[in-house]
């Protein structure tokens, strides 16, 4: 053999044996999940030799993607409708569908001392020009955002403020910038380690609204796939948990 | 034959492109007419700046006039001095932000008609007595017309395609600023394909005809600025 041959195939077995090792799982991933999944993609890689690759948008892109044949083995949704319909469409592997995270709700501006820890009165002053919150026809946020202020009895007082951004991380942004003053967003983009990251905020008690479940479920075409499994399986588990709770979900 | 909401979003697109047009055509005249006449060395950098829009993604438009213009951006500051409040979330926002958005659309092909106008007829009509604001009113406009109609059509197209830059700006709000290409992107998202469908359609017609009429009006420029 010459040298080029013994090269080439030194590179071919070295390629054949790093696919039978690892696989490689590409994940399409909630816009509002980004953060945790990058954390739990590390974690997950280092403990099985797995690869992952991941995606983020919002949940009604990928849905679109996933039905004209893109190329993903595990989808992580911010809603449970989604997960449910790809399932009815024979998309996904039956009875892999679960909730692995709940969303909590804060209504937050980033002024300090601007929204009280313990009371939503800010909502019935006029010290806010406009109220950000994703739109709740795409979001499961914005939908819990507008049950919260139905059940507050300020919807009518406040509608004519309402800015909605296309998703939780739009509404986020719009609030960030100071554009609104106020903004119902996911918990998960202003807490870190279990705290308040900045600015002031509500956060709604669970009683306010419907639950916020996002349902992760595996595709058709991961079906073989041990490792989209794997990564299923390791979503259920307390480390997982633990890294969750820490951005403000729950299981 | 629309649903109201469909049709709210058609009138609203419609009445934004013809402001933004309008505005549009104002304020490029003066900017193409200098850049078709300077010598200045400033020159270069001013058609570079003009052309921006046409290169940055819409998302880096979008995101810097949302921070320039909220109440901490200088924009922003400057609207509140003024007493206007700030621009995000208005209509007059989304003007302002597809004027600077569709501005290379309007100026190159005007500049363009501008520098096709020879010297010799306006030396011939200065030698005559015509002064400058006669021979620009006289002579170049009836001239560039082409120019103009070009640049208009652009305009008014190019905003009604408009989309990163107001889903930035806009916080997706009924008859203010919700206009079609939201709409469209918003029964996308909402697994709503037919109504995505209708929309759709009417864009792609609206498109089509657009650009039959600018090719109908400059047969032999088949290049676009």
């Amino acid at each position: 053999m010459t040298t080029l041959q013994k090269y080439l195939t030194a590179l071919f077995f070295l390629f054949a044996i790093s696919n039978v090792q690892a696989q490689t799982v590409m994940v399409a991933v909630a816009a509002n999940f980004t953060k945790p999944m990058q954390e739990i993609a590390a974690a997950f890689e280092e403990e099985t030799g797995n690869k992952t690759v991941l995606s983020f948008a919002s949940s009604g892109k990928f849905f679109a993607q996933i039905k004209n044949g893109a190329p993903f083995d595990v989808f992580l949704s911010a809603d449970t409708a989604k997960p449910l319909a790809l399932e009815e469409a024979g998309l996904s592997v039956k009875d892999t569908r679960f909730t692995y995270a709940k969303g909590a709700l804060i209504l937050w501006s980033p002024k300090p001392d601007f929204v009280d820890s313990q009371s939503s009165d800010v909502l019935k002053t006029d010290q806010f020009k406009h109220l950000s919150l994703a739109n709740p026809k795409l979001a499961p946020y914005g939908l819990a955002a507008i049950e919260t202020l139905n059940n507050l009895s300020v919807y009518e007082d406040v509608a004519k403020k309402i800015v909605m951004g296309e998703n939780i991380a739009q509404a986020y942004q719009f609030v960030a910038t100071h554009n609104a003053q106020l903004g119902f967003v996911a918990l998960s983009q202003v807490m870190k380690q279990g705290k308040l990251s900045s600015g002031s905020g509500w956060i709604v008690p669970k009683d306010l609204y419907s639950p916020i479940r996002q349902d992760a479920v595996l595709l058709k075409k991961a079906e073989h796939n041990d490792a989209a499994k794997a990564l299923l399986d390791y979503l259920k588990s307390d480390k997982v948990l633990a890294i969750i709770e820490s951005y403000g979900y729950s299981h | 034959m629309f649903s109201d909401a469909n049709l709210t979003a058609i009138l609203l697109t419609a009445k934004l492109a013809s402001i933004v047009t309008i505005l549009l055509l104002l304020i490029s005249t003066p900017i193409a007419w200098w850049l078709a006449r300077t010598h200045c060395r400033a020159k270069v950098a001013i058609e570079a700046l003009v052309a921006m829009p046409i290169v940055l993604p819409p998302s880096v438009i979008g995101f810097y006039l949302l921070v320039a213009m909220g109440p901490e951006g200088p924009v922003g500051q400057l609207t509140q001095a003024l007493g206007l409040g700030t621009l995000p979330f208005t209509f007059s926002g989304l003007v302002i932000a597809s004027i600077f958005y569709s501005l290379p659309f309007v100026v190159q092909p005007i500049q363009l008609a501008f520098e096709n106008i020879s010297e010799h007829y306006l030396e011939a009509a200065a030698t005559l007595g015509a002064s400058p604001l006669d021979r620009f009113l006289t002579i170049a406009l009836p001239l560039a017309l082409p120019g103009f109609l070009t640049g208009g059509i652009l305009g008014f197209a190019h905003t009604v395609g408009e989309f990163g830059v107001v889903l930035m700006i806009g916080g997706n709000i009924p008859d203010v600023t919700r206009v079609v290409s939201v709409q469209i992107y918003d029964y996308v998202e909402a697994l709503e394909y037919d109504q995505a469908w209708e929309l759709s359609a009417i864009m792609i017609a609206f498109s089509f005809v657009t650009l039959l009429l600018l090719y109908l009006f400059n047969p032999n420029k088949r290049k676009l600025a």
